[in-house]
């Protein structure tokens, strides 16, 4: 019973992989920077961990620029994905000028909270 | 601290006390008064500060009789031709030059006189104030006085015209558009209709001679008095710039009310007993200390005293303080308000009663009798049997000629505050040390006060310290002083002082040192006794030391209270105060600083992970604009978006909000027009490619 579940997983893990590949490279690269930012995060949140939570606004600016980054890279992601019929008349660029706005005004604030 | 000086303090107290009551009871003019004169009113060179102050200075001398002219003369009259001459001068000048002139008699000529009166009549005609016509008419009542001849042009107009000023409750305004009405103007309207009425060559209307004693009267209506029966006139209306006080209120009512009544054929009705009032008001202010006020004093009381209404008579004390040991006698003086003999009178001593117990009247309807030598009306007490104390006196005056009565008012019952002092005798003192269960068994030591031994006990704490006397009055009676006290003095200078009680017939005191261990903070050793009687009817009231009592007290516990400290430098208060040390909220625990360089470090692992991604996925800038101008666009874009992050990188660093948003702004509307250039090429490159596949 094990053996099939891991041999399943194994399976599961192998046709994701494949299907993955098939990703348009664009795609990918979004995928990369949501991984980088959530990576920062948590390497935040395991120095607030070891030394505290005294500047509590500094540790909350920075989680929430590696989360807000993320979330905005994710909704770049839907928009540029053409398998979306959703969004199919929204351009790529314009999604991609959208995220960057976002972007600047959510630094805006995070730079304003970090103090 | 009661001085240790006998009774020397105690008497400098008593003295006081009594200095207080006579300074309240009322005197006539004295040499008091004309010394002050001398004092207040110095000219300097001959000259005063302002003709006003000299007018002031010579009629204050004139009244009194003191002060010599003859340097005054010489330096003012120059000042005075100045000032009538000068075609600069305000009417109150010319008023002021007229009036010292009409004191001095200074070398003037019948022309200068002559172009004064055109100017004051110029002036009669021209006004409508108050103070211009008071000026106008006074002026010109001087000037006719040096025998020029003057005319009142339109007397019974100008008549209307200071009528037409007063006001329903007597007062008068100063001038028409002044809504408030003032008591001091009515003292002025009133000398300045007087004036009128001296100058008109027609008689005036006897009906508006009628209206203005009306006025007069209702004016009289609405005096001021104190609770001592003194009457004054007040303003109701206090002008912010210029405050007239009671007195110099009362004086200008007075002047006023005085000039109309010698002008007027019959007495005007005010009763004589108000002018009592107003006069003992005037004499009660005593030896004033500015000038306007001695002058307002001195100038109204002669006013007073030379009216035709009624010459207030004055009963005064010449001593308030009437000593049994010495056998003085009551002395009451009657006199007018400037101290001359009145006429042929007796005085009645109509009731006296003790300050403490007030409705049992001592004495009743004693006459006094009349020494003409010292002019006073004396009353022997002695024989009257009165004890010692605090007396209220009420008197009344009789004259003697029914005729009198219209001359001079007595103003009713004159209240006085005597002292009667004498020499107290302490009788059956004693003092003793007893144990607290063998009371009566106390070996008491007999005390003389007034002798010079002194007494040496010896106590410990369960003992009893007892003190008791008697104090008798010189007729026999019990006296119950004001002060009775007994200190104890350690010989480091702590104090405890302890008040004695009185039962029936004898002062006692009983120290119960168990209980008072506790108080005299347990130190053992030397205590001085002392102890302090007196009474402000009492002449001989002492501070006494009886000598020494050596006390043994238990051993302070731990916890016991220290005896104050008693060498405090007055000025020390002023030095240097204790430091304060302040406490500030622990700061927070801050990582070490390696911790937190090396997770900065850390966090820019994943960064170099994301690039090294990129590269794996075979990342490309083959999409990147070739043609030149699209190349700038999209160069542009990037650098605009770098722009943006170091700016919000020195935004954290040092700039503030305000100026950040202005620059971004700035950089924003740049990158947005960038952007766009840059993005539709873009989009137009990759329609094109779509197209073409």
């Amino acid at each position: 019973m094990a053996k099939s579940s891991s041999s399943d997983a194994q399976a599961l893990i192998r046709s994701l992989r494949s299907a993955y590949a098939a990703t348009p490279t664009k795609l990918k690269i979004i995928d990369l920077y949501v991984v980088y930012a959530i990576t920062t995060a948590v390497i935040q949140i395991v120095y607030m961990g070891i030394v505290g939570s005294f500047p509590f606004n500094s540790f909350l600016s920075g989680i929430l620029s590696c989360v807000g980054t993320a979330v905005l890279a994710v909704c770049l992601r839907i928009q540029v994905n053409k398998e979306n019929k959703e969004f199919k008349d929204l351009s790529p660029e314009r999604a991609f000028a959208d995220f960057v706005l976002c972007n600047l005004v959510l630094h805006l604030v995070i730079m304003n909270f970090l103090g | 601290m009661v001085p240790n000086h006998g009774s020397i303090g105690l008497r400098a107290l008593i003295c006081a006390l009594l200095s207080i009551c006579a300074a309240a009871s009322i005197r006539p003019i004295s040499d008091a008064h004309r010394s002050a004169a001398l004092d207040l009113f110095v000219p300097s060179g001959g000259l005063f500060q302002s003709l006003e102050e000299t007018y002031e200075a010579l009629r204050t001398f004139q009244i009194l009789g003191v002060g010599n002219f003859s340097d005054i003369g010489p330096a003012t009259c120059p000042v005075i031709i100045d000032n009538l001459t000068s075609p600069a001068s305000s009417p109150k000048d010319l008023f002021d030059a007229i009036r010292v002139n009409s004191i001095l008699e200074c070398q003037i000529g019948s022309q200068t006189f002559k172009d004064v009166a055109e100017k004051f009549q110029d002036l009669i005609k021209s006004t409508d104030k108050l103070m211009n016509f008071y000026y106008s008419i006074l002026g010109l009542l001087h000037v006719k006085a040096q025998g020029v001849s003057v005319v009142l042009p339109d007397a019974e107009g100008v008549f209307y015209s200071i009528k037409a000023l007063s006001q329903n409750d007597g007062r008068w305004q100063y001038d028409s558009n002044n809504a408030e009405s003032s008591t001091c103007a009515a003292g002025i309207a009133l000398e300045a209709l007087a004036g009128v009425v001296s100058l008109a060559d027609i008689e005036l209307v006897q009906s508006k001679i009628g209206t203005i004693k009306h006025d007069i009267v209702k004016l009289f209506d609405s005096i001021n008095s104190y609770d001592d029966g003194t009457l004054y006139f007040e303003e109701k209306h206090i002008d912010g710039s210029e405050y007239k006080g009671p007195l110099a209120t009362t004086a200008s009512v007075v002047r006023g009310a005085s000039a109309f009544a010698a002008i007027v054929s019959e007495k005007l009705n005010i009763p004589g007993d108000k002018l009592v009032g107003i006069a003992k008001f005037l004499l009660s202010v005593g030896v004033p200390s500015s000038t306007k006020d001695l002058f307002n004093q001195i100038d109204s009381l002669s006013h007073i005293e030379n009216n035709r209404i009624s010459i207030p008579l004055i009963l005064s004390l010449p001593s308030t303080v009437l000593s049994l040991t010495s056998k003085d006698q009551l002395e009451v003086e009657v006199t007018t308000v400037f101290g001359s003999a009145a006429p042929p009178l007796t005085v009645n001593l109509v009731r006296a009663s003790s300050s403490d117990v007030k409705n049992n009247p001592i004495l009743e309807n004693q006459e006094l009798q009349f020494d003409t030598e010292k002019n006073v009306h004396y009353l022997d007490i002695l024989p009257l049997k009165i004890d010692i104390g605090k007396y209220t006196l009420e008197f009344e005056i009789s004259l003697h000629d029914p005729e009198n009565l219209n001359t001079y008012a007595t103003g009713g019952h004159a209240h006085s505050l005597i002292f009667l002092t004498g020499l107290v005798k302490v009788d059956k003192s004693q003092i003793g040390i007893y144990d607290t269960d063998s009371e009566s068994s106390a070996s008491m030591l007999k005390l003389d006060f007034f002798k010079d031994d002194k007494i040496s006990l010896v106590a410990n704490h369960l003992q009893k310290l007892h003190l008791s006397f008697q104090l008798f009055t010189p007729l026999g009676n019990t006296i119950k002083p004001h002060q009775a006290f007994l200190k104890l003095r350690h010989e480091s200078k702590v104090e405890h002082i302890f008040a004695l009680e009185s039962s029936s017939r004898q002062y006692k005191i009983i120290l119960d040192f168990l209980a008072l261990v506790e108080k005299f903070y347990y130190l053992s050793g030397r205590y001085d006794i002392e102890l302090a009687v007196g009474d402000a009817a009492m002449e001989n009231s002492f501070l006494h030391v009886l000598g020494y009592i050596d006390l043994d007290l238990p051993e302070p516990p731990e916890r016991a209270s220290r005896p104050p400290s008693l060498s405090v430098d007055p000025y020390a208060r002023f030095g240097p105060k204790q430091e304060i040390s302040h406490i500030f909220r622990a700061p927070e625990t801050r990582p070490p600083k390696e911790l937190s360089l090396a997770f900065l470090a850390f966090t820019l692992v994943p960064l170099g992970g994301f690039v090294i991604g990129l590269l794996t996925l075979g990342v490309n800038l083959k999409s990147f604009p070739s043609s030149s101008v699209h190349a700038l666009f999209s160069l542009l874009f990037h650098a605009g978006i770098a722009a943006i992050l170091l700016l919000y990188v020195l935004f954290w660093l040092k700039l503030d909000l305000f100026t950040t948003l202005k620059v971004l702004g700035l950089i924003g509307v740049f990158l947005i027009f960038v952007g766009h250039r840059t993005l539709s090429c873009l989009a137009s490159t990759s329609a094109g490619k779509v197209k073409t596949n």
